[in-house]
C-alpha cells in the first residue's frame, strides 16, 4: 500500500514521515501542501481561461 | 457620472463631502463593474477571491467554536469537525493566498499607482500568519504547550514577549478572536477596495500598442 | 468615468521618463477591449467551491488534538527527570531560572540583535520566581507533617548562599555516575533540607495536586499559564514529547505539526534559519532570526521599490504565459 493510499485509509493520525535532504527537513504533508501551491500556480498560469464574447 | 446641485450649505457639510468623494473614488459601476479588460483572462486571477472564499470559512467556523469556548472541541464530536473546517480552511487559505501573492508578483501589479494595494496585501498575508500562530497557541493542548514554550523565547529575545506573552491563554485568546481577525477582516476589505478602485493592473508593455 | 488620477510625466528626470509614462498609463483607465465579467457568480462559485473543499477535506482527515501534558504524568512517567527538575530549581540552576532572563527574571541569557540588548531594556515585567513558585509555596501548601515541615523550616532560615550549595551539592550528586539520576542511589553528602523537598514535591505531583497549585498562585481565576509552562519546560519531559514528533526547532519543529497534520508551512523561511550557521550555535539566534525576518518582511512589503526585485517580472517573463491571448492579439510592435 502506498503513502497516499495510506493515508487516505487511517487519515493523518499516525506518525508522520519526513524527508531529509542537507540541512533541509520537511514532513510528507507539508511537502505536499507546498507542492499544491507550486501545482495551482502552475496550472493556473498554463490552463486557458473559458472564452468569453469579446467587444470593443 | 451625476453631478449634484448641492445648496452651498450642503456641500460643505463634512457628510456631503465623504459621500462626494466616496462617489468619485467607488461610483458604484467600478465597485461592481460587470465588464473587466480584455487581458483579463487567465486562471491566476481567481486565486484573490478563492482567498476570501477560504476566509470566509475560517471566520464562520471560528464563530461556530466561539459559540462553546475554546475547550468544546475537545470533548465534541460535533466541535471537533468544526475545528476541522477551521483547520483546513486556513492551510487553503495560505495556500491561495500564496498562488496570488506569486502570480501578483510575476505581473509586476503594483504598477500604475497601485503600491498600496501591494502593501495592504502583504500587510494582510503578516497579519494572517500572526492570527493563525495564536490560533495554535490557543488550542488547549499539547501542541500549545510546546509552541507557547518554545515560541516564548523568541519574542522574549527581542523584548516582545514582555507585553505580548505567549502562554497567557487568556491574553492570547483575545489576540486570536478579535484583534487580530478585525486587523485582518479591514485590511483584506482595504485591498479589495483598492482594487477595485484602481481596477487590474494591464499587461506589461501594454503601452506601446494602445496609448495614444 | 474619471482621469484625475493621471499626472503630468514631464516633470522627471528623462532616464525615468519611460517608467513613469507606463506607470501612467498603467494607471489609467483601460483604454482599450473589454470583457464580460461576472464578479458576482465567480464570488459565489468560489464560495461553494472552497467550501465543498473544506467541509470535504475536514470530514476524510480530520484534524489533530493531542491531549495536553500533565505535570502528574510526568512526574508518574519520568520520576527522575522530575526530581532533578525540583532539585535544579533549588539549585538556581534551572532553565527559567539561569537562561532565559527578562521579562522573568534578570539573570543570564539577555539576548542581542546586533547592538540593540532589546530584551534587556524590556526589563522584568513578569517576574517568575522558580525556587518559591514551583517548589517552596506548593509544598507550604501541603498538610504539615514534622519531616516537610523541618524541612521547609531549614529551607527558609538558609541564607541564599547555603540553599543554592545543598540544591548545586545534590543535583551533582543525582547526576553522578553512581546514582544515575535515580534518588535512591544516591550518595550520602551534605544536601541539607533538600533531599526531603524534592521528595516531597514529587509525592505532591504524582498525587495530582501539584499543577492546580502552581496554576492557582494566581488566584481563583487565572487563564495565564506562564509559571504552568515554564515549570514543565524546565524538565526534559515536554521536549522529548516534542523531540519525538519533529517539533523541535533543530527539526524544522516550527512548521510542523503533530501526528501527520500539514503544519504552518508558511513559517519555513523563519525555521530555515535556525538549522543553518551562523544562527544555529549563536547565542542570540532567537533575536538575529527575528531581526533577519522581520527585514525581509520589509522587503516583501516594499518590493515596488527594490531596484532589481521589482524589475524580476520584466527579466522573467512569466507574464507572457499569463497574457498570452492579450499579446498574441496585440503583437509587439517593431522597434
Amino acid at each position: 500500500m502506498g503513502r497516499a493510499d495510506r493515508l487516505m485509509a487511517v487519515g493523518l493520525d499516525g506518525k508522520a514521515h519526513f524527508i531529509s535532504w542537507g540541512p533541509f527537513q520537511i514532513s510528507l504533508a507539508n511537502l505536499l501542501v507546498i507542492a499544491l501551491i507550486v501545482v495551482l500556480f502552475v496550472l493556473a498560469i498554463v490552463l486557458p481561461f473559458p472564452k468569453q464574447r469579446s467587444r470593443p | 457620472m451625476t453631478t449634484r446641485a448641492d445648496s452651498p450649505a450642503e456641500r460643505r457639510s463634512w457628510t456631503s463631502r465623504v459621500r462626494e468623494r466616496a462617489e468619485v473614488a467607488l461610483p458604484p459601476d467600478k465597485l461592481l463593474p460587470d465588464r473587466q479588460p480584455e487581458y483579463v483572462a487567465s486562471w491566476i486571477y481567481v486565486f484573490g477571491v478563492a482567498t476570501i472564499a477560504a476566509l470566509i470559512f475560517i471566520v464562520a467556523s471560528g464563530v461556530v467554536l466561539t459559540l462553546e469556548g475554546p475547550q468544546w472541541y475537545h470533548v465534541s464530536a460535533v466541535g471537533h469537525f468544526v475545528n476541522s473546517v477551521h483547520l483546513w480552511s486556513v492551510e487553503l487559505f495560505f495556500v491561495f493566498m500564496v498562488v496570488h501573492l506569486w502570480g501578483k508578483f510575476w505581473m509586476a501589479a503594483w504598477r500604475g499607482r497601485r503600491v498600496m494595494t501591494w502593501i495592504t496585501g502583504v500587510v494582510s498575508f503578516l497579519a494572517s500568519i500572526g492570527a493563525a500562530f495564536t490560533g495554535y497557541l490557543v488550542q488547549t493542548n499539547f501542541d500549545s504547550q510546546w509552541i507557547s514554550s518554545e515560541a516564548k523565547d523568541g519574542l522574549n529575545s527581542v523584548g516582545i514577549g514582555a507585553w505580548f506573552n505567549v502562554v497567557n491563554v487568556g491574553q492570547m485568546l483575545l489576540w486570536h478572536v478579535v484583534l487580530l481577525p478585525l486587523v485582518v477582516g479591514a485590511i483584506v476589505v482595504w485591498h479589495v477596495l483598492l482594487v477595485r478602485r484602481h481596477g487590474v493592473v494591464p499587461p506589461l508593455d501594454a503601452r506601446e500598442e494602445t496609448s495614444p | 468615468m474619471t482621469t484625475e488620477q493621471t499626472r503630468p510625466a514631464g516633470s522627471r528626470s528623462p532616464l525615468r521618463q519611460h517608467s513613469v509614462a507606463a506607470d501612467d498609463f498603467a494607471a489609467r483607465p483601460w483604454p482599450g477591449a473589454g470583457r464580460e465579467y461576472d464578479l458576482v457568480m465567480e464570488f459565489v462559485v468560489a464560495v461553494l467551491v472552497v467550501g465543498a473543499l473544506v467541509v470535504g477535506l475536514a470530514a476524510v482527515f480530520s484534524s489533530p488534538d493531542e491531549k495536553s501534558l500533565t505535570v502528574k504524568a510526568w512526574a508518574q512517567a519520568t520520576p527522575n527527570d522530575f526530581v532533578a527538575t525540583a532539585a535544579s530549581e533549588l539549585a538556581g540552576t534551572s532553565v527559567s531560572e539561569s537562561e532565559l532572563g527578562r521579562p522573568y527574571n534578570s539573570t543570564g541569557g539577555n539576548q542581542k540583535l546586533g547592538p540593540l540588548g532589546l530584551q534587556k531594556a524590556a526589563g522584568v515585567r513578569i517576574p517568575v520566581d522558580s525556587v518559591n513558585d514551583f517548589v517552596i509555596t506548593p509544598l507550604s501548601s501541603l498538610p504539615a507533617t514534622p519531616e516537610l515541615s523541618a524541612a521547609l523550616a531549614s529551607w527558609k532560615a538558609a541564607p541564599a548562599a547555603q540553599q543554592q550549595k545543598w540544591g548545586g551539592a545534590y543535583s551533582d550528586a543525582l547526576a553522578s555516575k553512581a546514582a544515575g539520576g535515580n534518588p535512591a542511589k544516591v550518595a550520602a553528602g551534605d544536601y541539607g533540607p533538600v533531599p526531603v523537598l524534592t521528595a516531597s514535591l514529587l509525592a505532591m505531583a504524582q498525587g495530582g495536586g501539584l499543577q492546580a497549585v502552581i496554576q492557582g498562585e494566581g488566584g481563583f481565576y487565572n487563564t495565564d499559564y506562564t509559571k504552568s509552562v515554564l515549570f514543565l519546560a524546565d524538565g526534559t519531559y515536554l521536549e522529548d514529547h516534542a523531540v519525538a514528533e519533529h517539533l523541535g526547532g533543530d527539526q524544522w519543529g516550527m512548521m510542523n505539526e503533530t501526528q501527520s497534520y500539514p503544519g504552518q508551512s508558511w513559517m519555513w523561511l523563519y525555521s530555515f534559519w535556525y538549522q543553518i550557521e551562523p544562527f544555529k550555535s549563536s547565542p542570540n539566534a532567537d533575536a538575529l532570526v527575528w531581526g533577519l525576518m522581520m527585514i525581509l518582511s520589509l522587503g516583501l512589503l516594499l518590493i515596488p521599490f527594490l531596484p532589481g526585485i521589482r524589475s524580476l517580472p520584466r527579466w522573467i517573463p512569466i507574464h507572457r504565459l499569463i497574457w498570452r491571448d492579450y499579446y498574441r492579439a496585440h503583437p509587439r510592435p517593431q522597434r
